[in-house]
Order: structure tokens, then C-alpha cells, then sequence
């Protein structure tokens, strides 16, 4: 029994990370510009799909490398025409903006691609376990991993070493100073959203090699984003990653003990954060209002 | 076209056979245009968006090729017939049941189908019991249907899933072993499958070594199948639908599960095994139909006609679809009447045709029941076939009148109107 | 919007939904598309006593909308009440649901306050869905429906008479819109378009507001929920879907589309939300990106929704 618990934790914080690298994309959006972004699964089955479309040209490496910065140039064009007018308006219409978007993307992809399941090819050497005893380390949750790792590294580097990183943390404290400092506000939440919704393109990439393709498949993941945020911590990047990684290990556990409730299990933990401590584990205070 | 009324043309997607059209202007200039007017109208009220929209839109093709093939045969008792459509969501209840009252209270629908989703197929049946329109159930599974709650006026298609497992519990005994671990979908269609596979498998020695119900839309199965393999059985069985039947053995592949126990189910479709690389197309299953029947007639030229149509061989909802509709037009010819009561009547015990049964054993809809008893094909998902698009391998046809059990098991106690 | 022209609003809608059976078929609709709107604009009311009057945002009303239309199934199948009896009982179950999570909730504000509100609303969602004995899961709750009304006098066949049937929705409607209006004129009313104003001059007036946050959310919870006990009535049907996330971020848009600031306004967004999805979603597959473009158009060209463009209209 202890094994299946060790099993599942380690498989876990391996989802976990997988739903972190969503959540982050969707928190920088949420920290620095104050739009929660619904249409963030949209993006996701986006980045999947142009993935899937552009690998009989380019192999698995070359859609990888190239079809999240692909969906990040379409969330900048969404960003410029429809999102930017929002900014400092309730965030009532942002939430329904981003609402709608999600209805229009999961429209348009089965609309390009169909609403038929396809099947996504990943390189048969990730498709096999690694080990006899550990079999569920396959190469290609490994590989997601070693992902998921890197682009996380590299977004906390590129947030504490650049410019345009401090100008982001610094925004997300205080956008008002950071603007009268000179620096061009409009621009910097524009490549904060393509920075996030790269991220989500990432994550399509690789869910769509872990999970069915349909013009659906954005849409489960959503909500466990929004939770590892609550759960992290409201306006900490770090809680986020650590508020995925902790969904995972809880869904996991759950499926041992109570198999029916492993979504719920998700939920239960917001509503008791959110009780307890609503800033969350890592928040800052003052996020609230 | 003349005898097309305008503005029905541009209110809605009403499909008309272009043959039916043509034949009328062959027929000679004496074709009133009122005869649109008296067209019979088939209501089919199916999800087209959403999670269920590529079976919903496989059930609308073999729906319009049927259609087709009636109005080139002259239409429902002389007259030409047009399909209404229908999208039922795949939101709430309610806009399945608005759409069907739309159907027959505004369009004034002779028949009504659907619907893909159970809990929306037994909404559906209230309204049309209500209103005593024939109901076909083309596709949903959930056995209440033709079970707890039958209805005189609603007839189904679809297998039960209690049928289904017992089509392929024995199969699966013999070959592989008795000891079976149930990855099943929580809600109603796998309850009724797991319970249909443990009642069949009991009698033959078949043991539940453990089991776990997964929410519906489960993204990550690996803890549940790290849990399967743990407990060493013969079989992981996957009672499992749509997405989530395709999620779970994507995963289960890529742990080389297969390797370590066999991978088999009830219920397996087409449309998760399209949406599978070759290397995940494995397992023991049962299909409600399938295209590749050699040997049996016009089973080839039903597929061709549906490559043509849309570039991708038939599969069981196709089927489906094109046995409702035609079940409306048999039923109404045989009764020689468009009420529902004549009709219903007409379609106890009633044999389908050997061009819409496509199958070789008797497709016929069960006295009492209103469920249609056709074939089975237990079989392998394979990589590769004798065929393009032949992903599945039969390997043993069961008759569905041989696993239905009785009629008082199915729990239908059907009232007629005195 | 002055009075007279408010009064005269009031009287033009009133008379449009009493006869709205009659002109509805008319123009192509069908008195069912009519009840729906009914009911779907009492949801959107409710929704709007505490988002357009109170200032907050609640993004999981359906949760309190599915939990009144379970309560009124339930009553009526297991234990066969009358159709009013079933509503009340299902206004009970939710707003005690609502009493309780408001409280757990009220100290929270803004996005953060409609993230739990979703939380929420997923956490009955999947009770809903688990619980197959009770609430018949995913195949929803089947095998009942509402019973004609038993007047002493004389039976209301609400059962086969889609009329009558409008008429019973129409009249709960009524009694739930009275009470709301009231509600918002009196003192009490005022506090809350206080607090939505300006919240923290509102404290320092002294008007207590986590309990005026708490009451305005158990009222529009209740209101809410009685809406969902007529969809349920509506339906003869009840499923989990009810309950999802979906459904309230329709009921946000129908408010907002109609106008939050104003009574009436979520009523005129319910039509016409609920009508374009019907219309729409008969002509095309594609209507979801029609709908999800009414909600971009809405918010970027019209926040302030049909009624509050007249308004300004009005006054230029």
C-alpha cells in the first residue's frame, strides 16, 4: 500500500508541475494586469492543435519549439484589440471578455480542425517507461517534467536578471510608480500576456501528448489553474508553482484513498485556504480588493 | 427550385435529398408546388457542439444518407421528407428539452430523435411521451431508456450496456483469465457497465479484484492504473467514455501497461480509436456495429457511400443514425399511418431489412421493449488492418437477441394508452 | 431615468409578459421560448440584486439555482408535494446552502470573491453529479413531474397546458420581483447602493457591511434559487449541468447586457440572450462564437447594456 502512496505522490508532483506551468501563465496575466483570463484553456487547445498541424513539416521538436511563441503572438493581437481597453476597468469585463474568447476558440478550432478526436504523434523513444518498477516514470512525463522545469527556470530568470523582468515585478507591486518612472506600461502588459499565454501554448504542446485531442481538451484544465493560484497565494509567482504542485500531489492522493473525489479534493482545498487564509499560502497582503 | 418554399429554405437547416427534388421535376410539370408543404418531418435533437459533437454529427450523416435513400424512394408514404436539426448543447437539460418542444410544438415534427446523452435521451422521452410523438434513440446508452423507464413511444437503437458486457464478459473469461480490476466512468453508463460485467462474468468465475470510479473529464489517469497494476489481475477493464476512454489508454500505453496485464472493455467506438496513435490501439472490446464486415451484403456499399460523403469510413453512430431514421419510414409504411400509436404498434417485433441491418444476424426491435436486438462484434483494436481506417479486428459476432436477457431483468413495464 | 418615463417602462413590460404566449407565436417563437425567458430573467434579477445593486460579483449563482431546482425535483419525486410546496422547499435548501457559504465568504472582495463563488458552485456541482442514489447523477433526476395545482376550487393543469404553465411562472415571477423591488426601495435597499457606491464611506456612515453583503447575497441566493425551481417545474428535469459554471456566467452576461444599474435591465438582457442562443443556434453550428461574440461586443461597446445606453440616451 505504501508503495501505491509513493507511486502517487511521485506521479503527482509530475501532473502537479504539468497544471503549475498553466497556473504561472495565468497568474502573471492576473498579477500584472488584473485580467483573469478565461480564455487561457482556449489558448492552450490552440497552441496543441498548431503543434499537431505543423509536425508533418517539422517533427515533434520543431512544433514544440515553435508553435507556443506562435499562440503567443495571436494572444498579443488579442491582447492589443480586445483586452487592452479593459485595463482599470472593473474586472467584471475582463472576466467576461476572456468568457466569451473561450466560446469563440473552442468554436473556431473544431470549426478548423473538427470535432473528432486526432491522434498526436510523439516521438516513439518518450513513449516507453523507463523502468520496469517505476513504470509510470515514462520518458514522456520525464521529458514534461525537464519542460515544464525549464520554462519555470527560465521565467524566474528572465524575472529576477532582465529589465523587463524587474519592470514586471515592479509593476505587479505598484504600476502606477513604475509607470511615472517612464517606462511604457502598454507595452510591458502586452509582453507580460504574450509571456503568459507562451506558457499556455507550452502547456497545449505537451498535454496534447499526455491527453486526447479535441477542441475540448483546454477545458478541464482551467479550473485547477484557477485553484493552484487561490491555494499559492494571489500575487506570488512562486505560490503558484507551489499551489500546482500541491493539486497534483493532493488529486494523487486522493485516488488512493477516495477515487471518486479527486476533483473535488482540489476544491475542498480552495474553499479551506480560501477560509483560513485568503491570501493564500505565499500572498501578499492588500491582494484582496 | 420551384416547389421549395422560400422562406423554409432560409429559417432553418432543413435537409431535403437533392434526388427527391430532381425526381419531381422528371415526374412532370404537373408537381404542385404545395406538395413541400405536406413534406413529413423528422426532429433530430443532437449535441453538435461540444464534448459529444463528433458523435452527435456522425449520427447526423447516417441520418441524411437514409434520408436520401427515402426520398429517392419515394418518401414517407408518397411524401417527401425533410430532416430538422437540431443542436442540443451539450449544456444543460434544459436547452435539449427546449429544442424538442421547438421541434414539435413550432416545426410540427412527425418523429423525434436523440439524443447522444443518456440523462438528455430520458428528458427528451418525457416531453415526447407527453405529446405522443415516436421517439428514436439512436445513441444513448443508459438502460433506463428501454429499462426502468420505457416508455410505449420511445425506441432505441443502442445496445444496453448490460447487453454489451455480457456480449464480451465470456470472451474475455476464456481468453485471458477471471480475475478483473474496473477503471469505470462515475456516472450512470458505467455503473450499468460495471454492474452488467460483474453480473456476466460471476456465473463463469470472473473476480473483482478491486476497481475505482473516475470522474467524467478525468485528465490524469495514472493513479488509478498504477493502483490496477498493483492489484495483479488478469484484465484492467476500462468502462469508459468518449475522451476519457481515450486519455486512459493513451496513458495506460504509454506505461506499457500491456505489457503487464491485458487491456480490455465493454463498449468501444470508432471515434476514441481515431483519435489513438497505431501503438495505443489495443484491448479486447465490444463494438455496436462495424464497417469492415466481409462476406456480409451491402455492409461495403453503406460504407462507401459514407466515404464519399464525408472522406471517413462509417462508424457505429453513423449507423445508428441511419437505422432511426429509416425505422421512421419502415414503421410508417408498415402501419400505414403517421401516429404514433399505429406506429409504435407496427414496431413490435418488427425485422429491419437486411440493407439497414447490415449485420449477419437479425436485427429486429424487442416486443415490450422497443429495443432494437442486432449484432455484436466482440474483437482487438489493431494498429493496422487489412484496410485504411481498419482499427478493429473481429473476432467473434454475438446476437444481440442471445445476451439480452429477459424482459422482466430489463425492468420494462411498458403502458400502453387505452 | 425619470419617473415617468420609469413608470411607463414598468407598465410596457408588464403588459409584454402578460401577453407574451399570444405575440410570441407571432413572430416565430413559442410559448415555451417565452417561459424560459421568464425564468431565465428572474435568474438574472436575483443575480443583479446583489451584482448591479450591491456592487459585488458573484460568478457561481447556478449553484443556488441547480440546488433550488434539485430541491423542488426532489420533493416532488420522493415525496410527491404539489408544484408550490416543491418550490418552496427548494428555495429553503438553497438559501440555508447560501446562508451558510455567504458567511464562510464575506470577508472577500472583488475577483477574489468570484473565484470562490466559482469554487463553490463546482463543489455542489460534483455532489450533484456523485451522488447517484439521491440526485440520480449524471443522468439526472428523471421520472417526475409537476403535478396540475389543486386550487380547492378548481385544478390548474400546468402538466399539458404550456399556457397555463407560462401564466404559473409568470405569477412566481411576479411575486419574486415585487418583493425585490421593495426590498431595493427600502432602507435597507439604499445602504446596499451605498455600499456599492463607495464602500468605505459606507462604513464610516456606520452601516454594517459584511451583514448587508451577507443578507443582499442570501436574497438574490433565494430569488435565485425559486428561479431554479421553475426551470426544474419547467423541464420536469433536473441535471448537474444546471449547476455549472456556464450557466453563471450567462446569468452575468444577461445582466450586464441589459443594463446592471437598472430593475428591469436584466430581464430585457434574459430575452435577448435567450432568444439569440435559440434563434442562433438553429441556423448554425457554430453559435457559440456568435454568443461568445456578444459577450466581447457587449463588453467592450455596451457595458453598460441596452437600459443603461437608453438612459444616457434619455438625458443627452
Amino acid at each position: 500500500m505504501s508503495q501505491v502512496v509513493l507511486f502517487n505522490v511521485f506521479n503527482g508532483l509530475i501532473v502537479g508541475a504539468f497544471y503549475a506551468l498553466m497556473a504561472l501563465g495565468l497568474s502573471l496575466i492576473l498579477n500584472l494586469s488584473g485580467v483573469i483570463n478565461f480564455a487561457h484553456g482556449g489558448f492552450l487547445a490552440l497552441g496543441a492543435y498548431l503543434a499537431y498541424t505543423l509536425i508533418p513539416y517539422i517533427g515533434f521538436w520543431g512544433a514544440l519549439i515553435l508553435a507556443p511563441p506562435l499562440t503567443a503572438v495571436l494572444g498579443l493581437v488579442v491582447e492589443w484589440l480586445l483586452i487592452r481597453p479593459l485595463y482599470g476597468k472593473d474586472p467584471l469585463y475582463s472576466l467576461l471578455l476572456t468568457f466569451g474568447l473561450a466560446y469563440i476558440f473552442e468554436d473556431m478550432t473544431r470549426l478548423i480542425w473538427g470535432a473528432q478526436s486526432v491522434p498526436f504523434q510523439v516521438p516513439g523513444w518518450l513513449m516507453t517507461s523507463l523502468s520496469n518498477q517505476y513504470f509510470f516514470l515514462t520518458g514522456y512525463r520525464v521529458f514534461m517534467m525537464i519542460i515544464v522545469a525549464a520554462a519555470v527556470g527560465g521565467l524566474f530568470a528572465v524575472l529576477k536578471y532582465t529589465r523587463l523582468g524587474m519592470r514586471i515585478r515592479a509593476g505587479t507591486r505598484d504600476l502606477d510608480t513604475v509607470s511615472t518612472l517612464g517606462v511604457n506600461v502598454r507595452v510591458l502588459r502586452s509582453l507580460n500576456f504574450g509571456i503568459g499565454i507562451y506558457m499556455a501554448g507550452l502547456a497545449g504542446v505537451l498535454a496534447a501528448g499526455l491527453l486526447g485531442l479535441s477542441p475540448t481538451i483546454g477545458a478541464n484544465l482551467i479550473m485547477p489553474s484557477f485553484v493552484a493560484i487561490i491555494v499559492g497565494g494571489l500575487g506570488s509567482l512562486l505560490g503558484t508553482l507551489i499551489g500546482g504542485l500541491m493539486i497534483g500531489v493532493a488529486s494523487g492522493l486522493a485516488a488512493v484513498y477516495f477515487p471518486s473525489a479527486t476533483e473535488a479534493v482540489i476544491y475542498v482545498m480552495m474553499a479551506l485556504v480560501l477560509l483560513v487564509r485568503p491570501r493564500g499560502l505565499l500572498g501578499e497582503e492588500g491582494r484582496l480588493h | 427550385m420551384s416547389n421549395a418554399n422560400p422562406r423554409a429554405i432560409s429559417r432553418r437547416r432543413i435537409v431535403k435529398s437533392g434526388l427527391a427534388l430532381a425526381g419531381a421535376q422528371i415526374a412532370g410539370p404537373f408537381v404542385l408546388p404545395a406538395r413541400a408543404a405536406q413534406a413529413i418531418k423528422i426532429g433530430l435533437d443532437n449535441p453538435l457542439t461540444g464534448p459529444y459533437a463528433a458523435l452527435g454529427k456522425n449520427e447526423l450523416t447516417g441520418c441524411q444518407m437514409a434520408l436520401d435513400e427515402i426520398n429517392a424512394k419515394d418518401g414517407i408514404l408518397g411524401r417527401p421528407v425533410e430532416l430538422v436539426v437540431e443542436d442540443s448543447t451539450s449544456g444543460d437539460a434544459g436547452v435539449a428539452v427546449l429544442k424538442a418542444r421547438k421541434l414539435i410544438d413550432g416545426e410540427g415534427v412527425d418523429f423525434l430523435l436523440g439524443n447522444v446523452n443518456s440523462a438528455l435521451s430520458l428528458a427528451m422521452a418525457q416531453v415526447s411521451n407527453e405529446k405522443s410523438i415516436l421517439h428514436i434513440v439512436p445513441g444513448g446508452h443508459t438502460d433506463a431508456v428501454t429499462g426502468s423507464s420505457c416508455n410505449w413511444n420511445v425506441f432505441r437503437v443502442c445496445n444496453t450496456t448490460q447487453m454489451e458486457a455480457n456480449a464480451v464478459a465470456a470472451a474475455l473469461i476464456e481468453q485471458y483469465g477471471k480475475r478483473f480490476y474496473y477503471i469505470t466512468a462515475d456516472y450512470a453508463f458505467g455503473h450499468t457497465l460495471e454492474a452488467g460485467m460483474v453480473r456476466a462474468s460471476a456465473p463463469l468465475g470472473g473476480e473483482r479484484v478491486g476497481g475505482d470510479l473516475t470522474p467524467v473529464g478525468t485528465v490524469d489517469f495514472s493513479s488509478y492504473l498504477i493502483k490496477a497494476q498493483g492489484a495483479n489481475p488478469d484484465v484492467v477493464l476500462f468502462l469508459l467514455g468518449g475522451d476519457d476512454m481515450l486519455n486512459a489508454l493513451k496513458q495506460a500505453v504509454q506505461f506499457g501497461l500491456q505489457n503487464k496485464v491485458h487491456l480490455a472493455g465493454a463498449q468501444q467506438e470508432m471515434e476514441p480509436l481515431e483519435g489513438l496513435a497505431p501503438e495505443a490501439r489495443i484491448g479486447v472490446w465490444v463494438m455496436e456495429w462495424y464497417w469492415n464486415q466481409p462476406g456480409v451484403p451491402h455492409v461495403a456499399e453503406f460504407a462507401e457511400a459514407t466515404k464519399k460523403r464525408t472522406g471517413r469510413v462509417p462508424t457505429a453512430r453513423t449507423w445508428f443514425g441511419y437505422v432511426s431514421v429509416w425505422t421512421c419510414a419502415l414503421a410508417a409504411a408498415k402501419a400505414n399511418s403517421l401516429k404514433a400509436l399505429d406506429m409504435a404498434k407496427a414496431l413490435q417485433d418488427f425485422h429491419l431489412p437486411p440493407e439497414i441491418a447490415l449485420g449477419p444476424n437479425p436485427a429486429f426491435y424487442r416486443a415490450g421493449q422497443n429495443q432494437l436486438l442486432a449484432s455484436l462484434f466482440v474483437g482487438e483494436a489493431q494498429a493496422k488492418g487489412s484496410a485504411p481506417d481498419d482499427f478493429f479486428k473481429v473476432t467473434k459476432v454475438v446476437d444481440g437477441a442471445k445476451v439480452a436477457g429477459t424482459l422482466e431483468e430489463s425492468g420494462c413495464k411498458m403502458k400502453w394508452p387505452t | 431615468m425619470n419617473a415617468a418615463r420609469a413608470r411607463g417602462l414598468d407598465v410596457a413590460i408588464c403588459l409584454m409578459l402578460l401577453f407574451a404566449p399570444f405575440w410570441m407565436n407571432a413572430i416565430g417563437g413559442y410559448t415555451e421560448l417565452a417561459t424560459r425567458i421568464v425564468v431565465m430573467g428572474l435568474a438574472a434579477m436575483s443575480l443583479n440584486f446583489l451584482l448591479g445593486f450591491t456592487g459585488v460579483l458573484s460568478f457561481g449563482h447556478a449553484a443556488y439555482f441547480g440546488l433550488g431546482g434539485y430541491g423542488t425535483a426532489m420533493a416532488i419525486k420522493y415525496w410527491g408535494v404539489g408544484s408550490i410546496p416543491a418550490i418552496v422547499l427548494g428555495v429553503i435548501v438553497a438559501t440555508i446552502a447560501a446562508m451558510i457559504i455567504g458567511a464562510l465568504i464575506i470577508k472577500l472582495r472583488g475577483v477574489y470573491f468570484a473565484m470562490v463563488t466559482i469554487a463553490f458552485g463546482q463543489v455542489f456541482y460534483f455532489i450533484a453529479f456523485r451522488w447517484n442514489a439521491v440526485t440520480g447523477g449524471d443522468d439526472g433526476l428523471t421520472g417526475w413531474r409537476r403535478l396540475p395545482i389543486n386550487f380547492g376550487f378548481a385544478d390548474l393543469d400546468i402538466v399539458q397546458n404550456d399556457r397555463a404553465f407560462y401564466y404559473f411562472a409568470l405569477a412566481i415571477f411576479a411575486v419574486c420581483v415585487a418583493a425585490m423591488a421593495v426590498l431595493l426601495n427600502s432602507p435597507f435597499g439604499r445602504s446596499l447602493i451605498a455600499i456599492r457606491e463607495n464602500e468605505r464611506r459606507a462604513r464610516f456612515l456606520g452601516v454594517p457591511i459584511e451583514f448587508h453583503v451577507w443578507l443582499s447575497f442570501v436574497i438574490s441566493c433565494l430569488f435565485v434559487s425559486a428561479a431554479g425551481g421553475l426551470y426544474a417545474l419547467l423541464n420536469n428535469f433536473i441535471d448537474p449541468r444546471a449547476l455549472r459554471v456556464d450557466l453563471s456566467g450567462n446569468l452575468v452576461i444577461m445582466a450586464v447586457l441589459g443594463g446592471m444599474r437598472s430593475f428591469w435591465g436584466p430581464l430585457i438582457g434574459a430575452a435577448i440572450f435567450v432568444a439569440l442562443q435559440d434563434y442562433v443556434s438553429s441556423h448554425t453550428e457554430n453559435w457559440m462564437s456568435v454568443i461568445g461574440l456578444v459577450f466581447v461586443l457587449v463588453v467592450r461597446f455596451f457595458p453598460r447594456g441596452v437600459l443603461g445606453m437608453l438612459r444616457t440616451g434619455a438625458k443627452a
